[in-house]
């Protein structure tokens, strides 16, 4: 295979599109949470919250970037949550943390506020995890969605389709299987690959401005209209601004190409 | 099936490998054959020898433990079996030990030490129980393949419970360090480990992201305890080592930090085995060789192997986790180099490429990456730019980038990073152009 190597950006500078000269931060500051990074960030996680400041930035946004773990006071001015997956010892921890600050929780869902949650999180953010030796761990109900240990991973490349954003790609690694309950919206459909429980044909559960998925590999490094999504709603909150400028996304195009193709 | 006669097995042994050769299957074929032919063959045969067998795991680090420890056991006049081509595990042993025995016509070994991954030592331990066992770490490598961390541990501690006389862990990764907890009464719990200074240069994959990992590991809620062989301090090739208690100098030639650590585990393996009856004279007597053994073990294949190519050094890096990535970047100055970054995703590499955004790559923004290649060299190109990392090529087909990157380099030494199956494609790719060992 030969390959045309096209031209892209080589210098931190580039890549930054034609938008007015806005000076770095000069539209404002935005507030991005990582939610439980001690315990969640074992599947690339970082490449989320990364994903995100780089594309604030190159809007002209400054980023304060805090980390919330358990016990940590919490940052309820935050614009933006990104959390991720984790070991089961690691959502114990999580999930206690989770039911002390559920209420706060409630009032920013409710509000609008976008969040992301990945994996581990997406679990915790349904009303249970019931393991397979019968253990009840709760979530929080943000999804109307339960899951149950299975026997085997769900483990491999995986493409789907959402309404709203198009194609998703991303990688799913989970043994837990997610039903949605009636009426609780989907991310997208699969195409190909496992989703949520391997047998109803969605993938991960979008209620108000919070996205839940079993995508990582980092999700929206290889998904930014995803990223865009979260990062518009967030502007639009803060500082009721209404268009975000398009970015040079020729890496992640390719990127997407490929791994699309690759097998499960 | 009835039981065949050595002579027997012996001849269909070499059978099965020249049809094998005719073929050019893996090294792993015959020994399906044989296992299929006289299930037990690998245990009963193992079982003959005199000092037992070794087990070498955990997710780093394995190849060039067990290459150090077989070096530094045969330094002390054991003769030593060990399962070098890689193909690591029961069958990949099965058709090492036929080969043993059909080129010298019997099996005439004191020691078998044994490299073996996670998932398939569980079933060798269930076949055949090591005398000792070393374990290493357990990273977020493969993650795909094994599910999580605390699947890899539980794997482990079935080593650790099945062994006879010895387990030497790891005393600074909390995940081997629990271990101990799964040792067989009987069996003997003994550490290799770092001194407190040096203990920031290692992070496990539990610290590598935000400030306070979890705390070394102190078992029974005392002080850490002590290790057969810590390592103290090392510069280039200058290594010091506390040594049962005792300071101890030794010269090291590997690549990279975790490889100096690593010759610690293998000190203190081969200090276990040769030492019957702990604590004797005559034992440590035999320290001062082993030390001065292991300034002559050289590089395993891909563990920082350097070829020359048109008069400039060429050095190839296996990349596989996220620390190991991350220490092989910091061991050199990247600026000095030109640089290739080789990013397969096929079933031996992990086909989850996500594990590239939990390294740093900050490093190499001043120098830039000449060329990124692989099937997911997109995806290294795309992580490389939120890094603001300037990349100067791509070029997903290897053997074409491998052409473009050393004519690019002009003469500077080249460093390249990979993951194991562009690591086989690039070293057979370079044989056009360099002298390039053999396996
Ligand atoms: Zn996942």
């Amino acid at each position: 295979m030969t390959t045309t190597t096209p031209t892209f950006p080589t210098a931190p500078e580039d890549g930054v599109p034609a938008v007015d000269a806005v000076e770095p931060g000069g539209r404002g500051e935005i507030h991005l949470v990582q939610l439980y990074p001690r315990d969640m960030n074992i599947y690339g996680d970082w490449g989320n919250t990364l994903t995100l400041k780089r594309r604030l930035e190159k809007r002209g946004y400054a980023v304060q970037l805090t980390d919330y773990n358990p016990g940590d006071s919490f940052p309820a001015d935050a614009d933006l949550f990104v959390g991720g997956g984790g070991q089961d010892s690691g959502q114990f921890r999580v999930m206690e943390d989770l039911q002390k600050i559920k209420p706060v929780m409630y009032e920013l869902v409710a509000d609008g506020v976008p969040m992301l949650a990945i994996c581990g999180l997406y679990q915790l953010f349904g009303h249970e995890f019931r393991t397979i030796g019968g253990e009840v761990l709760p979530g929080i109900g943000i999804f109307d969605l339960t899951t149950v240990g299975g026997e085997t991973r769900l483990i491999g490349n995986i493409v789907t389709e959402s309404e709203k954003f198009g194609t998703i790609i991303g990688y799913e690694n989970h043994s837990g299987l997610t039903r949605l309950a009636d009426g609780q919206q989907p991310l997208g459909r699969v195409v190909s690959g496992d989703g949520n429980d391997g047998e109803d044909g969605t993938e991960g559960a979008v209620t108000n401005e919070v996205i839940g998925t079993y995508l990582h590999g980092s999700l929206l490094p290889k998904n930014p209209v995803l990223a865009d999504h979260l990062i518009a709603t967030a502007v639009r909150r803060r500082y009721s601004h209404e268009t975000l400028e398009p970015l040079n996304d020729t890496l992640s195009q390719k990127a997407r190409e490929v791994a699309r193709n690759r097998p499960r | 099936m009835e039981r065949m006669s050595r002579p027997l097995v012996r001849l269909l042994g070499q059978g099965v490998r020249a049809a094998t050769k005719l073929r050019g299957g893996g090294s792993a074929f015959p020994g399906l054959v044989m296992e299929k032919l006289h299930p037990g063959f690998v245990s009963e045969q193992l079982a003959r020898l005199p000092h037992g067998v070794v087990v070498v795991s955990g997710t780093n680090g394995k190849t060039t433990t067990t290459k150090m420890a077989v070096q530094l056991l045969e330094s002390q006049g054991l003769k030593v079996f060990t399962n070098r081509t890689g193909s690591n595990f029961v069958r990949g042993v099965a058709a090492a030990l036929l080969q043993e025995i059909s080129l010298t016509g019997r099996f005439d070994a004191d020691i078998a030490v044994l490299e073996l991954d996670e998932a398939h030592a569980v079933h060798f331990v269930k076949e055949v129980q090591p005398r000792f066992a070393l374990l290493l770490n357990v990273m977020r490598d493969q993650l795909d393949r094994f599910g999580e961390i605390d699947t890899t541990r539980r794997m482990l501690s079935k080593v650790a419970a099945a062994t006879t006389e010895a387990v030497i862990l790891n005393r600074e990764d909390p995940r081997i360090a629990s271990l101990a907890e799964d040792v067989r009464p009987g069996t003997e719990v003994l550490w290799y480990g770092l001194s407190p200074q040096l203990r920031p240069m290692f992070p496990s994959d539990d610290d590598m992201r935000g400030a306070d990992g979890p705390a070394a590991p102190t078992p029974e809620g005392g002080s850490a305890p002590e290790a057969v062989v810590e390592l103290t301090d090392f510069k280039a090739t200058d290594v010091d080592f506390l040594v049962r208690g005792k300071p101890e100098k030794a010269k090291v030639h590997l690549y990279g930090v975790y490889n100096v650590y690593n010759a610690a585990a293998a000190l203190a393996l081969s200090m276990t085995v040769t030492d019957d009856g702990r604590d004797a004279p005559a034992a440590q007597a035999g320290i001062p060789s082993l030390l001065g053994e292991l300034s002559a073990v050289t590089p395993a294949f891909g563990r920082g192997e350097t070829i020359t190519v048109d008069g400039a050094p060429l050095q190839l890096l296996l990349v596989k986790n996220p620390a190991g990535f991350r220490l092989s970047l910091a061991s050199a100055r990247p600026e000095a180099y030109a640089t290739m970054i080789a990013i397969n995703d096929e079933y031996a590499d992990g086909r989850d490429v996500s594990w590239l955004w939990d390294v740093e790559f900050e490093s190499l923004r001043s120098g830039g990456v000449d060329l990124v290649t692989g099937t997911r060299a997109w995806d290294m190109a795309l992580r490389l730019d939120y890094d603001q990392v300037p990349v100067r090529d791509v070029e997903p087909e290897l053997t074409e980038a491998l052409r473009k990157f050393i004519a690019s380099a002009e003469g500077r030494p080249m460093r390249v990073f990979c993951t194991y199956t562009a690591m086989l494609a690039l070293r057979r790719a370079l044989r056009s152009v360099a002298v390039v060992p053999e396996i």
